[in-house]
């Protein structure tokens, strides 16, 4: 099925999401469009899903015009979509959430039998290990996505849309993604793909659109250079690979010894680390997520419970203090989620800014907030990390996720500070910002101060790092050189040795 | 965000909700009224009866709570504004209730307890007033002090309690209103506080140097509780807008995990938001008694504190918004006696229009949709957790 966009257009009052769009996806083409974030490819996904209407501009589906007005429409035509983030009930089988609003029951007892022989026999053709009687809650993100798209499938989609399928994914698990769109292509089905991710786009894509500030601004073939597409993406060239002098390392920073955490029922998360991290290094904590790497970073920020063993910050023993002097005893903190624990979206700019610092001098005196001293520090920080807000009195919530991470950046790295502890940081972030993000982590090392770099991306590990620390089960595998081949890297953090 | 929106976002949908709210009262009125209802064959006359039921009902409750043109023509015109003495001196505990739940919302704890901290506040001064002998103006003071200080621990129980066991305020706070409630039974009983020659459960009245001024003569009741209302509705406004530890609160009360990993103790700001919420409360249990009551009565709480919950949500959580829903709801209490007497419309619908009020509040999506109000993303920071939290 080949599905054409005519001269989309979208506005959301004076912003024009969509301008004059028009696309072409021929029949089993894997068709990328990329896009910063904000460029409006969701936006024209939404439409071409019925989740939202255009104000001008027509669908044709095998070269009839068709009407989309809700996803009900867009499913008769053939056309399925996978969102960013999963529409799926955890405590549901995966079964019970593909039949989900399409529930059938004999005499008024819910009948799954029909909908398990479907799923066997969609995982079976498509070679997806999908066990139809799993809770979704105890399968790996990975696996919820394959549900979404047999669920997809069921309802025969002839056109997937993946929007941003690989942002929560680890690398395995982005390959196999990557296997299973070319399996769909090879049965004919045509796959459009929205991403900002280009090395997967040049894996994969047969066809690439560019997307930028709601105009279709290019396209390109896959063998275009991850360069040349950035560029495009961007607007502007965009350095992909930071220059990564060796840096001069002083002395140690950070001595973690004989580190051990456990959760509240008890269990060890993280089992007899020990690190060293040098002034002037930044040394990548790697590992497929969920290997104990949140609870060692947040074991240094003390806002671990069970913590025992010892860590020293220039030879001060952290274990046991509050998260207030840990902080200011000149730790950064960059925590994995901006949203959940680096801002407060319903705070301005301004007071985001100063979360950290607004009990003490200038920015608090005898018990009251000084809105000037909070004020100017604000707008110098906003110029000096380049946050794009109207105003300093915006929410947090009103900003894109590139200028959110910046504010979390300006107040953690305006302290007085001697190790950055850095938790994913470019996660969701678009190029402009990944570059800027990284640029600041290796500004931030070549002053001599000590980067401890927790990130499940390996580009990203690749691009930084100094030293990387493999972590798998709770425990560091080993320590490399940062010129590691990927393959080993991915060898340890699969736990080979 | 400039001065219209501003208000556009926080007064039209209680305005409207307020609107609408005396609308479905006047339809009850009528349809619960049968002389009215007799009238149904006749439609013309039926709508004349009608309206003129509602509009003699409302007018006895503005009657009733603002100004009385009846009382007016006598002695003196001042008199006319009884009604709006009464009101502001029902207004002034729940102002100082509300107060206690609107700055608990804030930190992101719901405050059920009010009750139990009123009754607090009110045994203290009450006590201090009746028991001891101190010269005017440090007579209420001390009185104050002392009911604002139990109650504050009071209140502050339950916050240690939530910061070091994990215990969930709503519980808490339900269980410490019954042991409040009980605690008054039980006091009123003990020698110290029963009035000679009584056994009911009545202290003796406290001292008149204890008393609040009657700034406005001893015909009007209205006392200066209402200034110590509006200076702690003024405080919690600085508190919250101003101060260093208002930020810690909200930014706790917006985001947990975020006011966590900035190095705000969480067990801190729980602790002294329920201490002060506690003193709040106090403060009206307080000024109620050495204002309004001067006798402890078993009974003195009334529904004040559950009555707060009500006004902090239509005050929008806001200080200013708490003050004025307390004004209103005073205003709909004390013109719901009216109603009755000069009407025959049973006071009973004023607590279907309140009812009529919260309910709309709760659901903007109604009256937005009933009036076409432009839906607007709202950054609300108004948000009790809930069993997670």
């Amino acid at each position: 099925m080949s599905l054409e966009l005519k001269g989309i257009t979208k506005k959301f009052g004076s912003l024009i999401a969509n301008d004059s769009i028009n696309l072409k996806v021929a029949k089993g083409e894997i068709h990328a469009i990329l896009g910063e974030n904000g460029a409006g490819k969701s936006t024209l996904m939404n439409v071409v899903y019925g989740l939202t209407q255009a104000d001008s501009g027509s669908i044709w589906v095998d070269g009839s015009e068709v009407k989309i007005s809700e996803p009900s429409d867009a499913l008769n035509f053939g056309i399925g979509m996978v969102h960013q983030h999963f529409m799926l009930v955890p405590v549901f089988t995966v079964a019970e959430n593909i039949v989900l609003g399409h529930e059938v029951s004999k005499r008024g007892i819910l009948s799954l039998a029909e909908a398990r022989m479907k799923i066997e026999q969609i995982a079976a053709e498509f070679k997806f290990e999908v066990n139809p009687d799993e809770l979704i809650e105890n399968l790996p993100v990975g696996v919820q996505q394959r549900v979404e798209i047999i669920r997809a499938l069921m309802y025969d989609a002839k056109v997937l849309i993946l929007d941003e399928p690989t942002a929560v994914l680890t690398p395995q698990e982005t390959n196999e993604l990557l296997n299973i769109m070319r399996t769909l292509k090879s049965k004919g089905t045509s796959i459009i793909f929205i991403t900002h991710k280009l090395r997967e786009v040049k894996e994969v894509a047969d066809q690439i659109t560019i997307i930028r500030l709601g105009k279709v601004v290019g396209s390109a073939k896959p063998n275009a250079s991850e360069e040349e597409l950035a560029n495009l993406m961007v607007g502007r060239p965009v350095d992909l690979t930071p220059n990564v002098a060796k840096s001069k390392m002083g002395e140690i920073t950070l001595k973690i010894s004989n580190l051990s955490v456990s959760n509240q029922t008890g269990r060890t998360i993280v089992n007899n680390i020990s690190l060293e991290v040098k002034a002037g290094e930044i040394l990548a904590i790697a590992g497929v997520q969920g290997n104990g790497q949140s609870e060692l970073v947040r074991a240094i920020m003390n806002l671990e419970e069970n913590i025992t063993g010892s860590i020293q910050l220039l030879g001060e023993e952290l274990v046991g203090k509050s998260v207030h002097q840990t902080i200011h005893s000149g730790v950064a903190y960059i925590p994995e989620s901006r949203e959940l624990d680096g801002l407060v979206g319903t705070f301005s700019i301004a007071e985001n800014l100063v979360l950290d610092t607004h009990g003490l001098a200038p920015f608090s005196r005898a018990g009251q907030l000084s809105a000037s001293k909070i004020s100017d520090t604000a707008t110098k920080l906003k110029t000096e990390f380049d946050i794009r807000a109207q105003s300093i009195y915006d929410t947090a919530n009103s900003l894109s996720g590139g200028n959110k991470q910046k504010v979390v950046l300006a107040r953690e790295l305006s302290r007085q500070v001697r190790l950055v502890v850095a938790c994913q940081p470019t996660r969701g972030l678009d190029v402009g910002s990944i570059e800027f993000v990284h640029e600041r982590l290796l500004v931030e090392r070549n002053s001599g101060r000590a980067v401890l770099l927790m990130s499940t991306e390996l580009d990203e590990v690749a691009a930084l790092a100094d030293r990387i620390a493999v972590i798998y089960r709770g425990e560091i595998l080993g320590i490399v050189d940062a010129n590691v081949s990927r393959e080993k890297l991915g060898l340890m953090m699969a736990g080979i040795r | 965000m400039n001065l219209i929106q501003k208000i556009k976002k926080n007064v039209l949908i209680p305005f409207f909700a307020f609107i609408f709210a005396f609308f479905i009262g006047g339809l009850v009125i009528v349809f619960s009224d049968p002389e009215v209802m007799s009238n149904l064959k006749s439609p013309s006359k039926f709508l004349t009866t009608a309206l003129s039921k509602i509009g003699n009902s409302y007018l006895a409750v503005f009657q009733g709570s603002i100004f009385d043109i009846n009382l007016a023509r006598g002695e003196s015109f001042f008199k006319g504004f009884y009604p709006l003495s009464e009101t502001i001196v029902t207004a002034t505990p729940l102002i100082l209730t509300g107060l206690a739940v609107t700055l608990a919302f804030r930190s992101g704890l719901f405050n059920i307890g009010a009750q139990g901290q009123f009754i607090f506040g009110a045994i203290g001064a009450s006590y201090v007033g009746f028991h001891f002998d101190l010269p005017p103006v440090i007579h209420p003071i001390v009185a104050i002090i002392t009911g604002v200080f139990l109650a504050g621990i009071y209140g502050g129980i339950v916050g240690l309690l939530k910061a070091k066991t994990g215990a969930h305020e709503v519980i808490v706070t339900i269980m410490l209103n019954y042991i409040a409630g009980f605690f008054i039974l039980w006091v009123l009983k003990t020698s110290v506080f029963l009035r000679p020659g009584r056994i009911d459960p009545l202290a003796p009245e406290v001292n008149p140097n204890s008393r609040l001024s009657q700034f406005l003569g001893e015909d009007l009741r209205i006392h200066v509780g209402i200034f110590i209302a509006l200076a702690a509705a003024l405080f919690v406004w600085w508190l919250l807008k101003k101060s260093t530890l208002g930020f810690k609160f909200r930014a706790v009360g917006a985001n947990a995990n975020a006011a966590r990993s900035a190095g705000i103790s969480i067990a801190f700001v729980t602790t002294s938001t329920m201490v002060l919420c506690g003193g709040l409360a106090g403060l009206g249990g307080a000024v109620h008694v050495l204002g309004t009551e001067y006798a402890l009565t078993n009974n003195i709480g009334g529904s004040l504190g559950f009555d707060a919950i009500t006004v902090a949500l239509l005050g929008g959580a806001a200080p200013l918004g708490t003050v004025i829903a307390a004004l209103l709801f005073a205003a709909l209490r004390t013109g719901g006696t009216t109603l009755q007497s000069n009407t025959g419309t049973p006071a009973e619908i004023i607590q279907v229009i309140q009812a009529l009020i919260v309910l709309f509040i709760a659901a903007p999506a109604l009256i937005k949709g009933i009036f076409r109000l432009k839906q607007s993303s709202t950054d609300k920071t108004l948000t009790a957790k809930g069993w997670n939290g």
